[in-house]
Protein backbone atom coordinates (compact mmCIF):
# COMPACT_ATOMS: atom_id res chain seq x y z
CA UNK A 1 0.00 0.00 0.00
CA UNK A 2 1.03 3.47 -0.74
CA UNK A 3 2.27 5.85 2.23
CA UNK A 4 -0.11 8.60 1.46
CA UNK A 5 -2.78 7.77 -0.60
CA UNK A 6 -5.29 11.08 -1.27
CA UNK A 7 -8.92 9.85 -3.29
CA UNK A 8 -11.66 12.69 -4.49
CA UNK A 9 -9.98 15.07 -1.98
CA UNK A 10 -11.88 19.02 -1.68
CA UNK A 11 -9.40 21.43 -0.08
CA UNK A 12 -10.27 24.95 1.19
CA UNK A 13 -10.92 27.07 4.14
CA UNK A 14 -13.16 29.60 5.88
CA UNK A 15 -16.05 27.57 3.66
CA UNK A 16 -14.31 28.48 0.24
CA UNK A 17 -13.57 25.25 -1.87
CA UNK A 18 -10.35 25.84 -4.04
CA UNK A 19 -9.47 22.30 -5.03
CA UNK A 20 -11.85 19.47 -5.90
CA UNK A 21 -11.65 15.59 -6.61
CA UNK A 22 -8.16 16.09 -5.80
CA UNK A 23 -6.63 12.43 -6.71
CA UNK A 24 -2.80 11.56 -5.93
CA UNK A 25 -0.45 8.65 -4.21
CA UNK A 26 2.73 8.71 -2.42
CA UNK A 27 4.74 5.55 -1.94
CA UNK A 28 7.74 5.24 0.26
CA UNK A 29 10.79 6.98 -1.11
CA UNK A 30 9.07 9.19 -3.69
CA UNK A 31 10.15 12.65 -4.35
CA UNK A 32 6.78 14.27 -4.68
CA UNK A 33 6.84 18.15 -6.15
CA UNK A 34 3.65 20.08 -6.16
CA UNK A 35 3.39 22.68 -8.32
CA UNK A 36 0.89 25.45 -9.56
CA UNK A 37 0.01 29.25 -10.01
CA UNK A 38 -0.19 31.61 -6.51
CA UNK A 39 -3.45 30.55 -4.80
CA UNK A 40 -4.00 27.26 -6.40
CA UNK A 41 -4.28 25.69 -3.29
CA UNK A 42 -0.34 24.39 -2.25
CA UNK A 43 -0.46 25.52 1.10
CA UNK A 44 -4.07 24.22 1.63
CA UNK A 45 -2.77 21.00 0.56
CA UNK A 46 -0.08 20.85 3.09
CA UNK A 47 -1.54 21.64 5.33
CA UNK A 48 -4.51 19.26 4.85
CA UNK A 49 -2.11 16.66 4.82
CA UNK A 50 -0.34 18.02 8.38
CA UNK A 51 -3.83 17.43 9.65
CA UNK A 52 -4.21 21.38 10.27
CA UNK A 53 -6.77 21.83 8.19
CA UNK A 54 -9.94 19.52 7.77
CA UNK A 55 -10.73 18.56 4.01
CA UNK A 56 -14.03 19.38 2.95
CA UNK A 57 -14.49 16.00 1.54
CA UNK A 58 -12.69 12.74 0.32
CA UNK A 59 -10.22 11.60 1.97
CA UNK A 60 -6.38 10.86 2.92
CA UNK A 61 -5.38 7.49 3.75
CA UNK A 62 -2.27 6.68 5.55
CA UNK A 63 -0.15 3.34 4.92
CA UNK A 64 3.13 1.60 5.91
CA UNK A 65 2.27 2.43 9.49
CA UNK A 66 2.52 6.55 8.90
CA UNK A 67 1.53 8.37 12.14
CA UNK A 68 1.42 11.96 12.35
CA UNK A 69 4.32 11.63 14.65
CA UNK A 70 6.52 10.49 11.69
CA UNK A 71 5.75 13.46 9.48
CA UNK A 72 8.34 16.57 9.52
CA UNK A 73 7.57 20.18 8.40
CA UNK A 74 9.33 22.95 6.90
CA UNK A 75 6.91 25.64 6.72
CA UNK A 76 7.01 28.63 4.00
CA UNK A 77 9.46 31.04 5.07
CA UNK A 78 7.43 33.48 7.34
CA UNK A 79 9.46 36.33 8.99
CA UNK A 80 9.48 34.28 12.35
CA UNK A 81 9.61 36.99 15.12
CA UNK A 82 12.78 38.54 14.84
CA UNK A 83 14.05 39.24 18.30
CA UNK A 84 13.23 35.78 19.53
CA UNK A 85 16.00 34.71 21.64
CA UNK A 86 16.74 31.04 20.75
CA UNK A 87 19.93 28.89 20.43
CA UNK A 88 20.12 26.95 17.25
CA UNK A 89 20.35 23.37 19.66
CA UNK A 90 17.10 24.51 21.42
CA UNK A 91 15.29 25.06 17.98
CA UNK A 92 16.22 22.03 16.65
CA UNK A 93 15.42 20.03 20.23
CA UNK A 94 11.87 21.36 19.73
CA UNK A 95 11.86 19.06 16.64
CA UNK A 96 11.83 15.87 19.00
CA UNK A 97 8.85 17.47 20.81
CA UNK A 98 6.10 15.26 19.60
CA UNK A 99 8.24 12.16 20.70
CA UNK A 100 7.89 12.05 23.43
CA UNK A 101 4.27 12.41 25.19
CA UNK A 102 4.12 12.70 28.70
CA UNK A 103 7.70 13.43 29.40
CA UNK A 104 8.59 16.50 30.01
CA UNK A 105 12.25 16.83 29.23
CA UNK A 106 14.48 15.94 26.72
CA UNK A 107 16.18 12.77 26.96
CA UNK A 108 19.78 11.41 25.91
CA UNK A 109 18.01 9.77 22.69
CA UNK A 110 16.83 13.06 21.76
CA UNK A 111 19.59 15.23 22.27
CA UNK A 112 21.72 12.80 19.94
CA UNK A 113 18.93 12.84 17.24
CA UNK A 114 19.20 16.52 17.33
CA UNK A 115 23.19 16.80 17.14
CA UNK A 116 23.24 14.28 14.32
CA UNK A 117 20.39 15.83 12.30
CA UNK A 118 22.65 19.23 12.97
CA UNK A 119 25.82 17.70 11.43
CA UNK A 120 23.80 16.13 8.75
CA UNK A 121 22.83 19.73 7.90
CA UNK A 122 26.74 20.91 8.75
CA UNK A 123 25.37 23.32 11.71
CA UNK A 124 26.72 21.80 14.54
CA UNK A 125 28.74 24.43 15.00
CA UNK A 126 26.45 26.97 15.23
CA UNK A 127 24.72 24.91 17.66
CA UNK A 128 24.94 28.21 20.64
CA UNK A 129 24.33 30.60 18.03
CA UNK A 130 21.53 32.65 17.91
CA UNK A 131 19.10 31.73 15.73
CA UNK A 132 17.81 35.42 14.22
CA UNK A 133 20.91 36.60 13.85
CA UNK A 134 21.84 33.84 11.47
CA UNK A 135 21.60 33.95 7.47
CA UNK A 136 18.20 33.56 5.46
CA UNK A 137 20.40 29.87 4.13
CA UNK A 138 21.77 28.71 7.93
CA UNK A 139 18.07 29.84 9.12
CA UNK A 140 16.49 27.45 6.97
CA UNK A 141 18.94 24.04 7.48
CA UNK A 142 18.02 24.77 11.31
CA UNK A 143 14.33 24.53 10.51
CA UNK A 144 15.74 21.66 7.91
CA UNK A 145 16.90 19.69 10.66
CA UNK A 146 14.31 20.72 12.97
CA UNK A 147 11.85 18.87 11.00
CA UNK A 148 14.41 15.77 10.93
CA UNK A 149 13.74 15.68 13.78
CA UNK A 150 10.21 14.89 13.64
CA UNK A 151 10.37 12.79 10.48
CA UNK A 152 11.14 9.08 10.41
CA UNK A 153 9.76 8.73 6.89
CA UNK A 154 7.87 11.75 5.48
CA UNK A 155 9.23 15.42 5.04
CA UNK A 156 7.10 18.05 3.68
CA UNK A 157 8.20 20.76 2.56
CA UNK A 158 6.54 23.88 1.99
CA UNK A 159 8.96 26.69 -0.32
CA UNK A 160 11.70 25.55 1.06
CA UNK A 161 14.25 28.05 -0.68
CA UNK A 162 11.94 31.36 -1.36
CA UNK A 163 14.12 34.22 -0.48
CA UNK A 164 17.52 32.66 -0.63
CA UNK A 165 20.28 33.54 -3.06
CA UNK A 166 20.94 31.05 -6.73
CA UNK A 167 23.66 29.46 -4.81
CA UNK A 168 22.34 28.65 -1.51
CA UNK A 169 18.92 27.52 -3.32
CA UNK A 170 21.17 24.77 -5.01
CA UNK A 171 22.60 24.07 -1.60
CA UNK A 172 19.66 23.28 -0.27
CA UNK A 173 18.54 21.07 -3.49
CA UNK A 174 21.02 19.66 -3.25
CA UNK A 175 20.62 18.46 0.66
CA UNK A 176 16.57 17.90 -0.15
CA UNK A 177 17.99 15.21 -2.70
CA UNK A 178 20.55 13.41 -0.60
CA UNK A 179 17.69 12.75 2.02
CA UNK A 180 15.33 11.56 -0.33
CA UNK A 181 18.42 9.37 -1.76
CA UNK A 182 18.50 8.12 1.82
CA UNK A 183 15.54 7.00 2.02
CA UNK A 184 13.28 9.92 2.99
CA UNK A 185 10.12 10.46 1.12
CA UNK A 186 10.08 13.97 -0.14
CA UNK A 187 6.62 16.03 -0.61
CA UNK A 188 7.84 19.81 -1.60
CA UNK A 189 6.08 22.70 -3.07
CA UNK A 190 7.82 25.12 -5.10
CA UNK A 191 7.02 28.14 -7.48
CA UNK A 192 10.73 26.79 -9.51
CA UNK A 193 9.50 24.57 -12.17
CA UNK A 194 12.86 23.75 -13.75
CA UNK A 195 14.21 22.52 -10.29
CA UNK A 196 10.45 20.51 -10.03
CA UNK A 197 10.96 18.52 -13.10
CA UNK A 198 15.26 17.74 -12.77
CA UNK A 199 14.42 16.67 -8.56
CA UNK A 200 11.50 15.29 -8.83
CA UNK A 201 10.24 11.66 -9.59
CA UNK A 202 6.55 12.64 -9.32
CA UNK A 203 4.93 15.69 -9.55
CA UNK A 204 1.14 17.24 -8.56
CA UNK A 205 0.58 20.52 -10.62
CA UNK A 206 -2.70 22.23 -8.86
CA UNK A 207 -4.66 24.53 -10.95
CA UNK A 208 -7.80 24.58 -13.32
CA UNK A 209 -6.55 21.17 -14.41
CA UNK A 210 -5.31 18.87 -12.00
CA UNK A 211 -2.68 16.85 -13.12
CA UNK A 212 -0.51 13.91 -11.07
CA UNK A 213 1.95 11.37 -12.46
CA UNK A 214 5.43 10.90 -12.68
CA UNK A 215 8.15 13.63 -13.83
CA UNK A 216 8.23 11.90 -17.86
CA UNK A 217 4.09 11.63 -17.62
CA UNK A 218 4.26 15.50 -17.12
CA UNK A 219 6.35 16.69 -19.44
CA UNK A 220 4.24 14.68 -21.84
CA UNK A 221 1.34 16.25 -20.87
CA UNK A 222 -0.21 19.22 -22.51
CA UNK A 223 -0.65 20.56 -18.76
CA UNK A 224 3.38 20.22 -18.11
CA UNK A 225 4.01 21.78 -21.56
CA UNK A 226 2.02 24.42 -21.23
CA UNK A 227 3.23 25.55 -17.35
CA UNK A 228 6.55 25.25 -18.34
CA UNK A 229 6.62 27.10 -21.68
CA UNK A 230 4.51 29.28 -19.82
CA UNK A 231 7.29 29.86 -16.68
CA UNK A 232 10.78 29.46 -18.96
CA UNK A 233 9.39 31.89 -21.25
CA UNK A 234 8.29 34.31 -18.65
CA UNK A 235 11.95 34.14 -16.98
CA UNK A 236 13.34 34.26 -20.41
CA UNK A 237 11.46 37.49 -20.85
CA UNK A 238 12.52 39.18 -17.37
CA UNK B 1 20.54 52.08 58.70
CA UNK B 2 20.68 47.94 58.92
CA UNK B 3 19.49 48.21 62.49
CA UNK B 4 16.59 50.48 60.84
CA UNK B 5 16.11 47.19 58.48
CA UNK B 6 16.15 45.06 61.52
CA UNK B 7 14.17 46.31 63.43
CA UNK B 8 11.13 46.39 60.53
CA UNK B 9 11.95 42.89 59.62
CA UNK B 10 10.78 42.07 63.51
CA UNK B 11 7.47 42.66 62.78
CA UNK B 12 5.93 40.04 60.51
CA UNK B 13 3.90 41.97 58.18
CA UNK B 14 7.46 43.33 56.66
CA UNK B 15 8.46 39.69 56.52
CA UNK B 16 5.40 38.46 54.61
CA UNK B 17 5.36 41.35 52.45
CA UNK B 18 9.47 40.35 51.88
CA UNK B 19 8.48 36.81 51.05
CA UNK B 20 5.03 37.59 48.94
CA UNK B 21 7.14 40.26 47.04
CA UNK B 22 10.17 37.70 46.16
CA UNK B 23 7.63 34.72 44.82
CA UNK B 24 5.16 37.13 42.75
CA UNK B 25 8.69 38.44 41.17
CA UNK B 26 10.21 35.61 40.50
CA UNK B 27 6.86 33.82 39.14
CA UNK B 28 5.71 36.66 37.06
CA UNK B 29 9.16 37.23 35.24
CA UNK B 30 8.94 33.55 34.19
CA UNK B 31 6.36 34.31 31.56
CA UNK B 32 7.19 37.44 30.35
CA UNK B 33 9.82 35.98 28.05
CA UNK B 34 7.05 34.59 26.36
CA UNK B 35 4.12 37.19 26.61
CA UNK B 36 6.65 39.61 25.18
CA UNK B 37 7.29 37.17 22.16
CA UNK B 38 3.89 36.19 21.83
CA UNK B 39 3.05 39.95 21.63
CA UNK B 40 0.78 39.71 24.38
CA UNK B 41 2.50 42.52 26.24
CA UNK B 42 -0.18 44.30 27.57
CA UNK B 43 -2.08 41.27 28.41
CA UNK B 44 -1.19 41.61 31.89
CA UNK B 45 -2.59 45.55 32.38
CA UNK B 46 -5.76 44.09 30.54
CA UNK B 47 -6.28 40.88 32.94
CA UNK B 48 -5.33 43.10 36.23
CA UNK B 49 -8.10 45.38 35.04
CA UNK B 50 -10.08 42.19 34.58
CA UNK B 51 -9.23 41.12 38.08
CA UNK B 52 -9.87 44.88 39.48
CA UNK B 53 -13.42 44.70 37.94
CA UNK B 54 -13.90 41.10 40.01
CA UNK B 55 -12.51 42.67 43.06
CA UNK B 56 -15.37 45.22 42.89
CA UNK B 57 -17.72 43.03 42.08
CA UNK B 58 -16.80 41.05 45.25
CA UNK B 59 -16.63 43.62 47.40
CA UNK B 60 -19.85 44.92 46.73
CA UNK B 61 -21.68 41.37 47.15
CA UNK B 62 -19.82 41.30 50.90
CA UNK B 63 -17.86 38.34 49.55
CA UNK B 64 -15.36 37.38 52.82
CA UNK B 65 -12.78 35.68 50.52
CA UNK B 66 -12.49 37.55 47.42
CA UNK B 67 -9.80 35.59 45.79
CA UNK B 68 -12.85 32.86 44.52
CA UNK B 69 -14.60 34.99 42.71
CA UNK B 70 -11.26 37.13 41.29
CA UNK B 71 -9.00 33.78 40.08
CA UNK B 72 -11.69 32.23 38.29
CA UNK B 73 -12.81 35.34 36.43
CA UNK B 74 -9.67 36.39 35.90
CA UNK B 75 -8.88 32.93 34.20
CA UNK B 76 -11.36 32.75 32.15
CA UNK B 77 -10.67 36.39 30.56
CA UNK B 78 -6.63 34.87 30.00
CA UNK B 79 -8.25 32.01 28.40
CA UNK B 80 -10.43 34.26 25.84
CA UNK B 81 -8.14 36.65 25.21
CA UNK B 82 -5.08 34.16 24.48
CA UNK B 83 -7.18 31.67 22.54
CA UNK B 84 -8.61 34.38 20.13
CA UNK B 85 -5.16 35.34 19.40
CA UNK B 86 -4.62 33.69 16.27
CA UNK B 87 -7.64 34.17 14.47
CA UNK B 88 -10.46 36.41 15.73
CA UNK B 89 -12.07 39.07 14.26
CA UNK B 90 -11.09 41.69 16.97
CA UNK B 91 -7.07 40.73 17.22
CA UNK B 92 -5.45 40.48 20.14
CA UNK B 93 -4.73 44.28 20.96
CA UNK B 94 -7.90 45.49 20.40
CA UNK B 95 -9.01 42.81 22.80
CA UNK B 96 -7.16 43.58 25.37
CA UNK B 97 -7.70 47.03 25.11
CA UNK B 98 -11.53 46.61 25.17
CA UNK B 99 -11.61 44.14 28.34
CA UNK B 100 -9.03 46.16 30.33
CA UNK B 101 -11.33 49.60 29.47
CA UNK B 102 -14.45 48.05 30.12
CA UNK B 103 -13.31 46.30 33.28
CA UNK B 104 -11.86 49.18 34.73
CA UNK B 105 -14.74 51.19 34.22
CA UNK B 106 -17.34 48.77 35.29
CA UNK B 107 -15.24 48.00 38.51
CA UNK B 108 -15.18 51.72 39.27
CA UNK B 109 -18.78 52.33 38.49
CA UNK B 110 -19.61 49.60 40.83
CA UNK B 111 -17.55 50.98 43.41
CA UNK B 112 -19.76 54.07 43.03
CA UNK B 113 -22.86 53.04 43.34
CA UNK B 114 -22.35 50.61 45.90
CA UNK B 115 -19.98 52.52 48.62
CA UNK B 116 -18.07 49.93 50.83
CA UNK B 117 -16.43 52.42 52.86
CA UNK B 118 -16.70 56.57 53.15
CA UNK B 119 -12.71 57.04 51.28
CA UNK B 120 -13.70 55.69 47.99
CA UNK B 121 -11.31 57.48 45.47
CA UNK B 122 -8.17 56.26 48.50
CA UNK B 123 -9.63 52.66 48.30
CA UNK B 124 -9.41 52.94 43.98
CA UNK B 125 -6.20 54.42 44.74
CA UNK B 126 -5.20 51.45 46.71
CA UNK B 127 -6.26 48.79 44.43
CA UNK B 128 -4.72 50.13 41.60
CA UNK B 129 -1.42 51.47 42.65
CA UNK B 130 -1.31 48.61 45.87
CA UNK B 131 0.50 51.37 47.70
CA UNK B 132 -0.75 49.38 51.15
CA UNK B 133 -2.19 46.36 50.52
CA UNK B 134 1.18 44.14 50.55
CA UNK B 135 1.78 45.51 54.07
CA UNK B 136 -1.51 44.57 55.38
CA UNK B 137 -1.24 40.49 54.09
CA UNK B 138 -2.71 38.01 56.52
CA UNK B 139 -0.66 34.52 57.60
CA UNK B 140 -3.61 32.88 55.41
CA UNK B 141 -3.15 35.29 52.44
CA UNK B 142 0.59 34.49 52.73
CA UNK B 143 0.61 30.47 52.49
CA UNK B 144 -2.21 31.06 49.66
CA UNK B 145 -0.02 32.95 47.57
CA UNK B 146 3.33 30.60 48.35
CA UNK B 147 1.31 27.56 47.51
CA UNK B 148 0.17 29.16 44.06
CA UNK B 149 3.81 30.45 43.18
CA UNK B 150 5.31 26.77 43.80
CA UNK B 151 2.30 25.75 41.50
CA UNK B 152 3.68 28.21 38.86
CA UNK B 153 6.82 27.20 39.05
CA UNK B 154 6.83 23.73 39.01
CA UNK B 155 3.96 23.75 35.79
CA UNK B 156 6.35 26.15 33.85
CA UNK B 157 9.25 23.72 34.50
CA UNK B 158 7.37 20.81 33.77
CA UNK B 159 5.94 22.04 30.72
CA UNK B 160 9.33 24.42 29.94
CA UNK B 161 9.88 22.58 26.64
CA UNK B 162 6.64 22.56 25.29
CA UNK B 163 6.14 26.12 26.08
CA UNK B 164 9.10 27.06 23.86
CA UNK B 165 7.64 24.90 21.19
CA UNK B 166 4.26 26.83 21.37
CA UNK B 167 6.21 29.95 21.12
CA UNK B 168 8.60 29.87 18.87
CA UNK B 169 6.45 27.91 16.32
CA UNK B 170 2.88 27.30 16.63
CA UNK B 171 2.42 25.89 13.39
CA UNK B 172 5.20 23.31 13.67
CA UNK B 173 4.37 22.73 16.96
CA UNK B 174 0.90 21.44 16.10
CA UNK B 175 1.99 19.58 13.07
CA UNK B 176 4.05 17.49 14.72
CA UNK B 177 1.51 16.25 17.28
CA UNK B 178 2.01 18.58 20.29
CA UNK B 179 -1.68 19.47 21.76
CA UNK B 180 -1.29 23.12 21.32
CA UNK B 181 -4.51 24.35 22.30
CA UNK B 182 -3.79 22.75 25.76
CA UNK B 183 -0.78 24.34 25.56
CA UNK B 184 -2.23 27.94 25.34
CA UNK B 185 -4.84 27.55 27.87
CA UNK B 186 -2.07 25.92 30.22
CA UNK B 187 0.23 29.64 29.66
CA UNK B 188 -3.15 31.51 30.09
CA UNK B 189 -4.21 29.81 33.02
CA UNK B 190 -0.59 30.15 34.77
CA UNK B 191 -0.39 33.91 34.01
CA UNK B 192 -3.66 35.22 35.27
CA UNK B 193 -2.95 32.99 38.65
CA UNK B 194 0.50 35.24 38.16
CA UNK B 195 -1.87 38.35 37.98
CA UNK B 196 -3.82 37.59 40.85
CA UNK B 197 -1.08 36.66 42.79
CA UNK B 198 0.83 40.29 41.86
CA UNK B 199 -2.38 42.79 42.50
CA UNK B 200 -1.47 42.44 46.10
CA UNK B 201 2.15 43.44 45.58
CA UNK B 202 1.93 46.28 42.70
CA UNK B 203 -1.67 46.71 42.07
CA UNK B 204 -3.34 46.84 39.23
CA UNK B 205 -1.36 49.45 37.19
CA UNK B 206 1.83 48.52 37.62
CA UNK B 207 1.74 44.62 36.85
CA UNK B 208 2.94 44.99 33.46
CA UNK B 209 6.17 46.36 34.45
CA UNK B 210 6.38 43.13 36.58
CA UNK B 211 5.48 40.80 34.04
CA UNK B 212 7.55 42.65 30.81
CA UNK B 213 10.62 44.76 32.23
CA UNK B 214 12.65 41.72 33.28
CA UNK B 215 12.04 39.90 30.37
CA UNK B 216 13.09 42.67 28.28
CA UNK B 217 15.89 43.41 30.18
CA UNK B 218 17.30 40.11 29.99
CA UNK B 219 16.77 39.71 26.17
CA UNK B 220 19.34 43.01 25.57
CA UNK B 221 22.42 41.00 27.17
CA UNK B 222 21.14 37.10 26.32
CA UNK B 223 20.39 35.05 23.21
CA UNK B 224 19.59 31.78 24.43
CA UNK B 225 15.75 30.89 26.04
CA UNK B 226 17.16 29.40 28.43
CA UNK B 227 19.62 31.79 29.71
CA UNK B 228 17.18 35.13 29.15
CA UNK B 229 14.60 32.61 31.17
CA UNK B 230 16.76 32.39 34.03
CA UNK B 231 18.42 35.83 33.99
CA UNK B 232 15.15 37.47 34.13
CA UNK B 233 13.97 35.69 36.69
CA UNK B 234 16.91 36.23 38.91
CA UNK B 235 16.88 39.96 37.37
CA UNK B 236 12.74 40.07 38.61
CA UNK B 237 13.89 38.62 42.20
CA UNK B 238 16.66 41.14 42.73
CA UNK B 239 14.88 44.19 41.80
CA UNK B 240 11.96 43.50 44.15
CA UNK B 241 14.28 42.62 47.14
CA UNK B 242 15.84 46.16 46.06
CA UNK B 243 12.88 47.96 45.58
CA UNK B 244 11.37 46.47 48.97
CA UNK B 245 14.26 47.53 50.94
CA UNK B 246 14.53 50.98 49.80
CA UNK B 247 10.67 51.49 50.13
CA UNK B 248 10.77 50.58 53.51
CA UNK B 249 14.01 53.05 54.32
CA UNK B 250 12.80 56.03 52.00
CA UNK B 251 9.56 55.28 53.01
CA UNK B 252 7.93 55.13 49.41
CA UNK B 253 4.84 52.79 47.93
CA UNK B 254 6.38 49.88 47.51
CA UNK B 255 4.95 48.91 44.13
CA UNK B 256 6.48 51.80 42.24
CA UNK B 257 9.46 51.61 44.07
CA UNK B 258 9.71 48.08 42.48
CA UNK B 259 8.95 49.13 39.54
CA UNK B 260 11.79 51.71 39.20
CA UNK B 261 13.94 48.85 40.27
CA UNK B 262 12.82 47.34 37.09
CA UNK B 263 13.36 50.29 35.11
CA UNK B 264 16.72 51.17 36.09
CA UNK B 265 18.03 47.14 35.36
CA UNK B 266 16.59 47.67 31.90
CA UNK B 267 18.54 50.74 31.47
CA UNK B 268 21.74 48.31 32.76
CA UNK B 269 20.95 45.80 30.75
CA UNK B 270 20.08 47.51 27.80
CA UNK B 271 24.43 49.50 28.57
CA UNK B 272 25.56 46.01 29.04
CA UNK B 273 24.22 44.64 25.32
CA UNK B 274 25.50 47.73 23.76
CA UNK B 275 28.70 47.43 25.19
CA UNK B 276 28.20 43.13 24.50
CA UNK B 277 27.53 43.65 20.74
CA UNK B 278 30.32 46.26 20.64
CA UNK B 279 33.25 44.28 21.78
CA UNK B 280 31.47 41.11 20.10
CA UNK B 281 31.84 42.03 16.28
Amino acid sequence: MALLEASDLSLGYDSRYIVKGLDFSVNSGDFLCIVGENGSGKTTLMKTLLGLIKPFGGQILTGDGLKKKDIGYLPQHTALQKDFPASVREIVLSGCQGRFAFRPFYGKAEKQLAFENMRRMGIEELKDSCYSKLSGGQQQRILLARALCAAEKLLLLDEPVSGLDPKVTAQMYELIRDLNKEGLTIIMISHDINAAVRYASHILHMGVTCFFGTREEYLKSDTGKLFLMLKRGGEACA
Amino acid sequence: MPDKLLMYFQHPFVRYAFIVGVLIALCSSLLGVVLVLKRFSYIGDGLSHVAFGAMAVAAVMKLTNEMLLILPVTVISAILLLRTGQNAKIRGDAAIAMISVGALAFGYLLMNIFPTSSNLTGDVCSTLFGSASILTLTQKEVVLCAILSVAVVLVFILFYNRIVAVTFDETFAKATGVNTQACNLLIAAVIAVIIVLAMNLVGSLLISALVIFPALSAMRIFSSFKSVTICSAFLSVICAVSGIVISILAGTPAGSTIVAADVAAFGLCSLAGLIKRGTGR
